[in-house]
């Protein structure tokens, strides 16, 4: 049979962020699959080095709409390292109650999104209705349903109150009945299950090689997480399992994050009743001693990594953002390849992509003449568009 | 006399306005049945509890910008929509809703017309392949190919499941196997197998979740309809409703006894039996998923054609007794 290359993106139903798939495919089966990124850089790290400490605190929370909090708590231990700065107790509890509502947000949303690409609208409905509980719990918190601003550089900008603290019970209650609900429907309901089972393999060894990252990796077999390997905040004090499945397929991945959300139910739960008492934040420095760290991090989508290099100023001199969803591409193309097409917003969807985030630097390629240039937006704007402009007219 | 009332039947009920109301209307009730259970409010604004919106969304279809691709043929890419609507309401008058005798044949109402309107619901099948290939659109062809592939799946249980209470009746004629059943209504039971097989049949022939196959949005955009738009896009739309009403209608027919009454009983117990049929193809639709093409086509004949040829077997012997007692 002969091969077509079908272009899946940069704008497609199954896409919410422009990324350009492009499969080689026999029938419909895949024989190949390409990558192309570039189409949502937005210059975030050029723009960090031209900013305070402090205001960067609020760019890294725009690096993602999902996991702001994961940017920003990454990225504010980067530079408490930096400065040697003690966190307060009380503010690393609230720190973590955060990131651990914000996994809860993200997997349930995930769940939808995958539900969707699968087809299964109704579930795709119920859990994003039960995820309001959980935006509106943080809301509670921070005052904001998406980018919370809750961490500041030396611990977080707000408290929490006995009231907030049963409030949050109450919702926990809540979602976690309805992700019982959810577990049981999403591994036995036949359809779904058919459809999701043996898709999108990745065998242990492949995931391992390459670096694989998150539920995608744990979903292969491998007890890998951050908050257990390499503890950050409070998890070394928080007792928790770290989840694994051995299917290695998208059934694989939805049930590691199923479990995860039980998980993170637990984690709350002990924050909550084991919240010490005392301060919130120390003081910070507005400038930062010279050197370089690294900070890691476990997302909801996996590791993030950031770098930050201080020169002794107030701004840093570099800022280099690892977002998890760019370590999973390698492992994703290998996913695609021999399966069918009907599957590949699902076996896309299960990386949890987070494309805008992920992107960090965008290569020019004249079509015509083959070479790459660096020029600016405005000799971009000159040189093609306004030439489009005149042909067409 | 007969004149106007043949027009009547042509042009009102059970023609082009009765089909055309009353599909949109089971749009409606579909859509707001299916909201429902995924716990969403479903249309709301226009007309009351969102009555009129599938004919607001049907003239809103109609004053959109209409493109024909510059590689498509355009006669076919344009007339297929009319031919397929054509088709559908054709298959509406051969119901045996009002205007007919069943002693006397006429011309909506022979021996044989269980057989046309099967087929009749056939072809819009082939207008959808019709309609993706000539779209000469990547999408717009696999989707086309993705409809035929399926047709081989569901068309055997389809017609076995549709065919075997027609056997029992001993009669190929809508009227006369509804006319059956009305008198021994408890024969209807020994049916219940085709009934569901039938269902799930009609399911996959309106290609709605799990078989939602040909069209799905997250794999290959709009599959088949991917090129259309504005008016041909409104008529694809209006085809499939109808479709649903015809589908359900002759499931109603041939499995729960018909239509039976004066004119206007006969249309209550039309309007009854088809929402029974309808709200199972929307529960059916809001608790699946959708499934691949392959696992449709083994479900088909692993599980829907055995099914349906059981059902047969049963007829075969029910017929068989009951011929003796009836005697």
């Amino acid at each position: 049979m002969k091969k077509i290359t079908i272009p899946i993106g940069p704008q497609h139903p199954a896409l919410k962020e422009p990324i350009s798939l492009r499969m080689t495919i026999e029938g419909e089966v895949i024989k190949d699959a390409d990558i192309r990124l570039g189409y949502n850089h937005r210059g975030i790290e050029k723009l960090a080095e031209s900013k305070t400490y402090i205001q960067n605190i609020y760019l890294m929370e725009r690096i993602c709409g999902i996991c702001s909090h994961s940017h920003t708590t990454c990225y504010v231990q980067a530079v408490e390292a930096l400065c040697g700065l003690e966190v307060p107790k009380r503010g690393l509890y609230i720190r973590t109650l955060v990131s651990e509502l914000e996994r809860i947000h993200s997997h349930l949303l995930w769940l939808g999104v995958a539900a969707h690409e699968a087809g299964f609208d109704s579930l795709f409905m119920y859990t994003w209705r039960d995820r309001e509980v959980v935006m509106d719990l943080l809301e509670i918190i921070s005052g904001n349903r998406v980018h919370y601003a809750i961490n500041t550089i030396g611990g977080v900008r707000r408290d929490i109150s006995e009231q907030q603290k049963e409030k949050i019970l109450e919702g926990i209650e809540f979602l976690r009945k309805r992700t019982e609900y959810y577990t049981n429907l999403g591994t036995t309901e036949p359809t779904f299950v058919a459809r999701i089972s043996g898709v999108g393999k990745l065998p242990k060894e492949k995931a391992i090689e390459l670096c694989a990252v998150g539920p995608t990796l744990r979903a292969s077999d491998v007890a890998s997480d951050i908050r257990k390997d390499d503890p950050y905040a409070v998890y070394d004090e928080i007792p928790f399992d770290v989840c694994t499945a051995d299917t290695c397929d998208v059934l694989g991945r939805v049930v590691v994050r199923v479990k995860e959300l039980i998980e993170s139910y637990k984690i709350v739960e002990f924050v909550i009743k084991n919240l010490p008492a005392g301060e919130i934040k120390i003081k910070a420095p507005r400038k930062v001693p010279e050197g370089e760290t690294v900070s890691r991090y476990e997302a909801p989508r996996g590791e993030n990594i950031h770098y930050v290099k201080s020169n002794g100023t107030d701004k840093p001199e570099r800022l280099k953002v690892r977002a998890p969803t760019l370590a999973n591409y390698p492992a994703t193309i290998e996913m695609l390849k021999n399966g069918f097409v009907a599957d590949i917003p699902l076996i896309f969807a299960a990386i949890d992509p987070c494309i805008c985030c992920a992107e960090r630097v965008v290569e020019l390629i004249d079509v015509k003449s083959g070479r790459s240039d660096i020029m600016t937006f405005s000799e971009i704007k000159r040189k093609y568009f306004c030439e489009k402009k005149r042909e067409t007219l | 006399m007969s004149i106007l009332k043949s027009l009547i039947y042509l042009l009102i009920y059970p023609g082009l306005l009765f089909l055309f109301v009353y599909s949109t209307f089971c749009e409606w009730f579909d859509r707001k049945l299916y909201a429902r259970l995924q716990n969403r409010v479903g249309p709301a604004y226009t007309g009351r509890a969102g009555i009129l919106q599938p004919v607001a969304d049907f003239f809103k279809l109609l004053f959109k910008e209409d493109i024909i691709p510059e590689r498509a043929d355009r006669v076919i890419f344009s007339s297929l929509p009319v031919v397929g609507l054509a088709i559908v309401l054709t298959a509406g008058l051969y119901l045996p809703l009002w205007n007919i005798d069943v002693s006397i044949p006429s011309y909506n109402s022979f021996q044989g017309d269980i057989i046309v309107v099967l087929y009749l619901l056939s072809l819009p099948t082939l207008i959808f392949f019709l309609a993706g290939w000539h779209s000469t659109n990547f999408f717009s062809t696999l989707g086309g190919v993705r409809v035929l592939t399926m047709l081989f799946g569901y068309e055997v249980p389809l017609f076995l499941a549709i065919l075997s209470p027609a056997i029992v009746a001993d009669s190929w004629r809508l009227a006369e196997i509804a006319d059956f059943y009305q008198k021994c209504p408890f024969l209807l039971l020994f049916q219940l197998t085709g009934f569901f097989v039938a269902v799930i049949a009609l399911q996959a022939k309106l290609e709605r979740t799990p078989f939602d196959i040909p069209h799905a949005e997250t794999e290959i955009v709009g599959g088949t309809f991917t090129e259309y738009s504005g008016k041909k896009l409104a008529f694809f739309r209006l085809m499939t409703d109808i479709e649903m009403v015809v589908g359900s209608g002759l499931i109603a027919t041939v499995f729960m006894a018909g239509f039976p009454g004066n004119a206007f009983v006969s249309f209550v117990n039309f309007i009854i039996k088809t929402l029974i049929v309808i709200s199972i193809l929307s529960l059916i639709r809001a608790a699946c998923s959708r499934i691949r093409i392959d696992q449709m086509v083994n479900f088909s004949w692993k599980w829907l054609t055995p099914l349906a040829v059981m059902q047969l077997f049963i007829s075969i012997l029910v017929k068989g007794v009951f011929w003796r007692i009836l005697q």
